[in-house]
């Protein structure tokens, strides 16, 4: 019982994070200006990180949970260059 | 999918559920994102995914693998508590960077710069002529 329990959450959990990726990904195509592009880019960092961690315990595997470390940091300092880079014109000055 | 099946059930139901929660905040925070009208609204909607939605799947994976490893393992507190410092700082840089450009291109119904105490308002007027890279040692005067 536990087990179907387990992969019905499992699987909704990873089809609604994917369908959450994807919105993101709708606004980063199809925002009508730049910071509407990044706002898009930063959910979905974020959420392709909860996904990691999703799939991570679906497989049992520690593997994915330092990739959804990394991807978190990697998605902050993306975010604050862009914004900086909205901002200034230029990242580093 | 092998290990999932040992689990007892009251190990089972509030994993779950913490991970139905996460995974149902973070989607309707991103539909306010696909949805919402302007950039300052959709700036707080994905927010609701950052804070509840990450915090749901990150308990519910702290509670799964402290039972299967069978002591505490704490781990995911490292990401929960790195998104809680790091969104705020760049949610307040991305709304700050759109006010900017939108003062800029003077879209109306922004509110304009407030005049602070501790940043000048223009660039400060550069004293004039040679007097200001003189040595003040051969100052006339005084001698």
């Amino acid at each position: 019982m536990s087990a179907l329990v387990m992969s019905l959450a499992l699987g909704y959990a990873q089809i609604a994070l994917a369908l959450a990726a994807c919105l993101g990904g709708y606004r980063l195509l199809y925002g009508p200006r730049a910071q509407d592009r990044v706002l898009g880019l930063d959910t979905f960092y974020v959420t392709a990180m909860l996904l990691f961690v999703v799939t991570g315990i679906r497989v049992g595997s520690p593997f994915f949970f330092e990739a959804a470390m990394v991807i978190g940091v990697l998605g902050f300092v993306a975010t604050v260059s862009l914004a900086k880079f909205l901002i200034r014109g230029e990242v580093i000055e | 999918m092998t290990y999932l099946e040992t689990l007892p059930a009251w190990i089972a139901l509030p994993v779950a559920f913490f991970l139905v929660l996460g995974a149902t905040l973070t989607l309707l925070g991103t539909v306010g994102l696909a949805r919402l009208h302007s950039f300052y609204d959709r700036l707080h909607a994905p927010t609701l995914g950052t804070s509840w939605g990450a915090a749901g799947i990150l308990l519910a994976s702290m509670i799964l693998v402290s039972w299967t490893e069978g002591r505490a393992v704490l781990h995911e507190l490292v990401i929960g508590i790195f998104l809680m410092i790091t969104t705020p700082v760049t949610m307040m840089f991305l709304g700050r960077a759109a006010l900017h450009r939108d003062r800029i291109e003077g879209t109306p119904g922004i509110p304009g710069a407030v005049a602070r105490s501790d940043v000048p308002i223009g660039p400060v007027s550069p004293p004039e002529g040679e007097a200001a890279f003189a040595d003040p040692a051969d100052a006339p005067g005084e001698d």
